[in-house]
């Protein structure tokens, strides 16, 4: 190790002015300070290159949106390199559906480059769109980085920014597109805890009403009500009245489900873990993840609960999905895994029934959102 | 540079005198240059992980706490390896370098998470190793009566470099839109420049003095070579009342954690919390040195716990936000200050000089794994009974501790 840093040294050293004290490597100490000069400018030059480089390769500004919210589309955060990485883009979403379904892991095995994808779109970190509004959790840097929720109409223009704080995890919009519901990790920036804890909002477009952080809302657990100051909740999804909704609660180390009710701004546990519920377009079903497995590797797997008769079935897909999945219509799921090479990440689909296999839809991309 | 770094007007006019040893001022060079570095990383460490590589926090959590339990037996080696021959400077050098490379392993690992695992491993690994070779050296080439000073400009230096990495980092990912490769590189070069310096700068063991090396002694078994320094009664108490107060202390993540609680100030700035400790660590490092050289050094040392326990009391009394706030924020400030550096001026005297760096590795390792028992001990009591509960018998344990570690310190202590 100390020997990449030597050369420096041997280069400038001069071993005639060693004598004075016994010092370092024997070189005198105008020889040692020229050869930290020397090395400093080096370093420096290296740094500031890299740097100015990197800069350039950034997007200097935020153009508006190349497209708007149409029917037919899905839309989603690509992570694809060139110009619309971290940039909202949209495919035609025609092959869908259960039949379509294996057509398109046909063509998605064969190749997955022949994606027509349309790329410039607003930049986010999670986007979810229905109802002709759109919801970008965006991340700023700065000093110390911003993060923002901001509200897009039918054009995908900005109509609303909140400014928050934390990493962008969960973003819905409910069919309609009144109720929007967002959620943050607030890690900050703290190296040493293991934990973490989140932040869901919500925010009601027509009123304008917007919950900072929901851990206030009054939670019957196992019909009593509840108190700790440990609880989080994360991934809400509406259902089509824009007054129910479920969400996951931790709590002690445990998570739930939770049914809650804006307008009596209450909630209950249904079942326990069970983490960010999706629910299905005809309001019958919930796709979740469930942690079928402790620690940190491949934790969670996809499954789908009835609402009806409270069973739940797991889905094809045998990997660990990590992601609040999103309803394509009433037959498949759509979620993001991450990428084959390490980065980025693909949108894969499966049959929400527990049929079939999954199948790669969107490669390089997160955040799908079918707009209906 | 400490000087043009810190500003400091008290500090400068005791540095001016020039009383501080050249080889202290060379490994706070070092050390400031090498904080800003690793800072660098620290602060974007998370945000890389979960936005850029989409890992879940859980994932990170795990790959962050992996390494901390390594860290412990890794210190206790280093110690142990540069007390043997003398080879201070270049167990610490091994370990800078050691650092400095695994931002490199970060740039390459790319999405890896085997790569990313490895990065962060080769800098625990690193940050332990150096450490106590470190201060084993900071001790061995300042005069007994003036540790105290020694360690607190070192600190000071330390702590200069931890407050402008984070701000460095955070300008890097301003200026590149969130290009973390920029920081991972930059973070890189400035590494590299550390251990540079100290290459060219801090003198190696031969330069500090005529102690003899150990080497050829009897051979005895490495667990009680490790543990030799104990054998010391005045080295054990030290060390027994460390460990008394590090089970004490309730950890800063939480401490900050309370304060968000108790506050809910605009949350944007709450990274920011920790740069205001650091500031008044950075400010009153010197002085509590230079307080624990003149009437001896167990009075800030048990002072600055003290300031610890006043913190705990208002966040359990204090509700003005304001108050609250400053006091926490000043009296962690303190703390720092007058326990940090003093507790390695407190053991160095204690110490033989063939024993420093072995003998400050375990007064390290015992600080820490007793710091780790209770902030789990602390977070268990949160859950189970509530955050006042808890803080309240923090509160209790650390008075406690307070008397305990009071009795158990030499009152005299030893100059040679």
């Amino acid at each position: 190790m100390t020997d990449r840093a030597d050369p420096p040294e041997t280069e400038a050293g001069d071993v005639r002015d060693e004598a004075r004290k016994s010092r370092p490597g024997g070189f005198s100490m105008r020889a040692r300070i020229i050869a930290i000069a020397v090395a400093t400018a080096v370093l420096t030059t290296v740094a500031v290159v890299y740097t100015v480089t990197a800069a350039r390769r950034a997007d200097s500004a935020d153009p508006p949106s190349a497209f708007g919210l149409d029917r037919g589309q899905l839309y989603f955060r690509s992570t694809r390199d060139g110009d619309g990485a971290g940039r909202v883009a949209r495919l035609a979403a025609a092959a869908s559906g259960p039949s379509a379904h294996g057509a398109a892991a046909m063509s998605a095995a064969a190749a997955p480059a022949p994606d027509h994808r349309t790329t410039g779109g607003p930049s986010c970190e999670r986007f979810h769109a229905a109802g002709g509004t759109a919801l970008c959790l965006q991340r700023r840097p700065g000093i110390p980085p911003a993060s923002y929720a901001v509200v897009l109409d039918g054009r995908l223009r900005e109509k609303r920014r909140i400014a928050l704080t934390g990493i962008p995890n969960r973003a819905r919009v409910s069919a309609s597109g009144r109720m929007l519901s967002w959620t943050m990790f607030a890690t900050g920036d703290s190296y040493a805890t293991t934990s973490f804890s989140t932040r869901t909002s919500i925010l009601d477009t027509r009123t304008g009403y917007l919950i900072k952080n929901m851990e206030d809302i009054p939670l019957i657990l196992d019909g009593r009500r509840y108190h700790s100051p440990d609880v989080n909740y994360w991934g809400v999804t509406f259902a089509r009245d824009d007054n129910r909704f479920y969400a996951t609660v931790s709590t002690k180390g445990r998570t739930y489900l939770v049914e809650g009710d804006m307008r009596r701004w209450t909630a209950r546990t249904l079942r326990e873990n069970l983490e960010c519920p999706s629910l299905s377009p005809d309001n019958t079903r919930l796709a979740f993840k469930k942690r079928v497995r402790e620690g940190a590797r491949d934790p969670w797997r996809l499954y789908v609960l009835d609402l009806r008769t409270m069973r739940e079935h797991p889905l094809a897909e045998q990997r660990s999905v990590d992601d609040q999945a999103a309803w394509l219509d009433d037959h498949t799921l759509g979620y993001a895994l991450p990428g084959s090479g390490g980065e980025g990440s693909d949108i894969w689909t499966v049959p929400a029934d527990g049929t079939g296999s999954p199948a790669l839809r969107v490669a390089g991309a997160s955040s799908p959102a079918l707009v209906r | 540079m400490y000087l043009a770094t810190t500003g400091a007007a008290a500090a400068t006019a005791q540095v001016t005198r020039g009383r501080v040893a050249g080889p202290v001022l060379a490994l706070g060079t070092v050390s400031l240059v090498t904080d800003i570095s690793s800072e660098m990383v620290t602060a974007v460490l998370p945000l890389y992980f979960v936005l850029q590589l989409g890992l879940s926090p859980l994932q990170f959590g795990f790959l962050d706490g992996l390494y901390n339990g390594v860290t412990a037996l890794v210190r206790l080696a280093g110690g142990h390896a540069a007390d043997r021959g003398g080879r201070h400077k270049l167990v610490a050098g091994t370990g800078y370098a050691l650092s400095a490379l695994s931002r490199l392993g970060l740039l390459l690992a790319g999405g890896g998470t085997a790569g990313i695992s490895a990065a962060i491993a080769a800098d625990r690994i690193g940050k332990g190793v150096r450490t106590a070779p470190r201060d084993a050296l900071i001790s061995l080439s300042s005069p007994p009566d003036a540790l105290g000073r020694a360690f607190g400009v070192h600190r000071a230096m330390d702590t200069t470099g931890a407050l402008l990495g984070p701000l460095a980092a955070f300008a890097l990912l301003w200026a590149t839109a969130d290009a973390y490769d920029a920081v991972f590189v930059v973070s890189f070069c400035v590494g590299l420049l550390g251990v540079l310096l100290l290459v060219a700068f801090v003198p190696g063991r031969a330069a500090l003095g005529p102690v003899a090396a150990p080497a050829a002694g009897p051979r005895v078994p490495l667990r009680s070579r490790i543990a030799e320094p104990l054998r010391d009664a005045a080295f054990r108490r030290i060390m027994a009342a460390a460990a008394l107060l590090g089970a004490a202390t309730i950890g800063d993540s939480f401490v900050y954690l309370l304060l968000q609680k108790q506050l809910d100030f605009a949350v944007r700035w709450f990274p920011l919390l920790p740069l205001g400790t650091a500031a008044v660590y950075l400010l009153l490092a010197v002085p509590a040195g230079r307080l624990g050289d003149r009437i001896g050094r167990r009075v800030p040392f048990l002072f600055g716990h003290a300031a610890l326990l006043a913190a705990y009391l208002l966040l359990l009394t204090v509700g003005d936000g304001t108050v609250l706030l400053a006091g926490v924020l000043v009296l962690l400030g303190v703390f720092y200050a007058a326990t940090d550096g003093v507790l390695m001026a407190l053991a160095g005297p204690a110490l033989p000089a063939a024993r420093q760096a072995s003998g400050m590795a375990l007064l390290q390792t015992g600080q820490a794994l007793s710091r780790l028992l209770a902030a789990a001990g602390f977070g268990a009591a949160w859950t189970l009974w509530g955050s006042p509960a808890a803080l309240a018998i923090a509160v209790v344990v650390l008075a406690a501790a307070l008397a305990g570690a009071a009795a158990l310190l030499p009152r005299t202590e030893r100059r040679f």
